[in-house]
């Protein structure tokens, strides 16, 4: 049923200690994701968005990393669970696509024989139903002669059929969750567009929540319904996608639209973000984006400021006011738009 | 596969001539004496050390001589075939000789083989999944003591330790399977133990290294995102795409002990092939030499072979055509 609460996750916070000191790979990070709803998660390497979905998925080591918050599936706490019940949900309930199709199939193992080992391992079949299981999977991406297909090696397909593949294997036992990390970033423009609105179908055939983890806003931008912009371990901007790209307000949101080139041709000046993104074992104080930040003024580099809510379901981490964001965003667009130089 | 076949085989034929004409060019190139001059007796006549060079075959040139040798091989002598000649030194037929001496050291190869791939790739993936713990670094400290102990100081040792305080084994020397199986393992148990642990230490470092690699691998991640029990995990995906490496080593490492135990042979007297190719080219026993050469270069080839046959089906990006 569209609408039904399926994530819930609760100021999570990833820690890695290592010999340099404590990475902070994500602190205070709190989302929901329901059925029919595409979650898309953007930032630039290093921010944290991968470290989330694996912490969902249970995949980081828990000897070398310390998770604190909750993860609530279909309310229940995963990070409570014990590696057995893990285990359980991986692949059932919660399904992960990975970025590079071409490393992430096993190289020995016939496609159609990874799929129906994916059957396997949560239901207790013969290994002809879950080769047929894995046909039918792989009919539904949308690879033709599904059932010929299904015997060739990863190498004898295309990147696109890899990581549809990789989405047909990801159904089997049609979860609730998928969670798709940079899915496009290895493949052809072309091909980028088949692979999203493969995911777009699946998520409304199959009737699931999807998290999409990128750093191309113009991908979060054709297909998602909430877009959350994060910046050093935490969510810099959450909200409805419309008004996260209709009514940006964190400037390093601002950074990542400016740096976006568009097909219309209307932009005259592609700006890229000054300066690299933070170390994240020793984070600035105040603001993490302030060193970066054009607009930085007096509390920025001394307190951090909040998520605040506006209204909408809009939220932003910025001490600029409404009206102060308003202004500057219009005069950056105008800018960008080649209106005002 | 029968074109790659056919091809490889020719290419087989083609190395065991190069490698017998060198052998046969090193023993003409660089003289150490008159192989003659050995057998003909204390005080020779003229007339003796022609005579002995013309039984030897030695008054042909190299190239003759060579002929001769190819053309025997290929139709076989009065002693069989393929034939090998006759021992400069005792006259007996080299076909012979190496059919006594084979059994010996293909027992060695064969028990010593088996000890040190078991064991190598079971500490390596131990290691590997115990990373870092106590486990990993005795098996890291065995697998240097085994790299770094020589075999012939490791060969004495255990000798004297097991055989000569302990009497659990048996001695030196060496018993066929067909008069007692039990006596042949009594006699092999040690040079098995101490050829194949200088092997098994390799092997496990290299399993471990693998392993170590391929668990990064992002199929791995797949794997366990799909909800895979971890043991599943490492042995069918991790251990799959790390064995492929060790299958050519293994392969070579065999083929390469046929001629080339000679160490281990000579320790516990087995008197193997390796001990005779040592043996005859101090005796300039140039048929000796010829017919170790012959059988360990038909070694090489041949696993070569059976390797690659072997890696078509353990890695199906690998095709022959």
């Amino acid at each position: 049923m569209s609408g039904e609460l399926l994530l819930d996750v609760r100021d999570l916070a990833v820690q890695f200690p290592t010999a340099d000191g404590i990475v902070n790979a994500v602190s205070g990070l709190s989302f929901t994701l329901s059925r029919g709803e595409t979650l898309g998660i953007v930032g630039e390497s290093g921010s944290g968005k991968s470290v989330t979905n694996l912490a969902i998925l249970g995949l980081l080591n828990s000897k070398r990393s310390l998770i604190t918050g909750e993860i609530l599936l279909h309310g229940k706490d995963l990070l409570k669970a014990t590696p057995v019940e893990l285990r359980d949900v991986r692949g059932k309930d919660v399904a992960m696509i990975f970025q590079d199709p071409f490393a992430c199939l096993h190289p020995m193992y016939r496609v159609g024989d990874q799929i129906a080992e994916a059957v396997r391992a949560h239901l207790d079949v013969s290994k002809a139903k879950a080769r047929d299981r894995a046909v039918e999977v792989l009919d539904a991406v949308g690879i033709p002669n599904a059932r010929a297909r299904s015997r060739d090696y990863p190498h004898q397909f295309s990147g696109g059929m890899r990581q549809r593949a990789m989405i047909a294997m990801a159904l089997v036992h049609n979860p609730s969750v998928l969670i798709a990390d940079e899915p496009t970033t290895a493949l052809d423009v072309t091909v980028q567009a088949q692979i999203l609105e493969l995911i777009d179908k699946v998520k409304r055939d199959f009737d699931i929540g999807v998290i999409l983890i990128t750093h191309d806003l113009g991908v979060v931008a054709e297909t998602a319904q909430t877009v959350m912009v994060m910046y050093a371990g935490r969510a810099v901007e959450h909200g409805p996608a419309a008004g996260v790209f209709d009514n940006p307000q964190h400037p390093y949101t601002w950074g990542l639209l400016e740096s976006m080139p568009s097909v219309q041709g209307k932009v005259t000046h592609l700006r890229a973000i000054e300066g690299l993104p933070p170390s994240v074992i020793h984070l600035p104080p105040g603001c993490p984006f302030h060193p970066r930040c054009p607009h930085r003024f007096d509390p920025c580099d001394k307190i951090r400021p909040p998520l605040a809510a506006m209204e909408g379901g809009h939220s932003d981490a910025c001490h600029l006011d409404p009206d102060a964001k308003r202004r500057l965003w219009a005069e950056r667009e105008a800018v960008r738009l080649g209106l005002g130089a | 596969m029968v074109i790659y076949l056919a091809r490889r085989l020719t290419w087989a034929v083609a190395v065991l001539l190069a490698v017998t004409a060198l052998t046969f060019a090193i023993f003409y190139l660089l003289p150490p004496g008159d192989p003659a001059l050995r057998f003909v007796g204390k005080q020779p006549t003229p007339e003796n050390l022609a005579l002995v060079r013309h039984n030897l075959g030695l008054d042909h040139p190299w190239y003759v001589q060579y002929g001769k040798f190819v053309k025997s091989i290929v139709v076989g002598d009065k002693y069989g075939w393929p034939g090998l000649g006759y021992s400069y030194d005792s006259s007996v037929p080299i076909r012979d000789k190496i059919v006594e001496k084979a059994p010996r050291t293909f027992s060695l190869i064969v028990g010593a083989s088996i000890i040190w791939l078991s064991m190598g790739v079971l500490i390596g993936v131990i290691s590997a999944i115990k990373r870092r713990t106590i486990f990993d670094r005795i098996a890291m400290g065995f697998a240097l003591f085994g790299i770094s102990a020589p075999v012939f100081w490791l060969g004495l040792m255990a000798l004297f330790i097991f055989w000569y305080k302990l009497d659990l084994t048996a001695g030196t020397g060496y018993t066929s399977f067909t008069t007692s199986p039990q006596e042949w393992a009594s006699h092999l148990i040690l040079p098995w133990i101490v050829l194949a642990l200088l092997y098994a230490a390799i092997y496990a470092r290299m399993v471990r290294g693998n392993l170590l690699d391929t668990m990064g691998e992002d199929f791995i991640r797949t794997a366990r995102a799909k909800g895979l029990s971890e043991r599943n995990v490492i042995f069918r995906h991790g251990l799959r795409a790390s064995l492929a490496p060790i299958v050519t080593m293994f392969g070579l490492d065999i083929a390469l002990l046929v001629g080339g135990a000679v160490i281990t042979e000579s320790v516990f007297n087995l008197d193997g092939l390796g001990f005779m190719a040592i043996d005859s080219v101090f005796r300039q026993d140039l048929p000796g030499v010829l017919g170790v050469v012959l059988v360990g270069t038909f070694a090489v080839v041949i696993m070569n072979l059976l390797v690659d046959i072997a890696y078509a089906f353990l890695d199906p990006r690998v095709r022959y055509a």
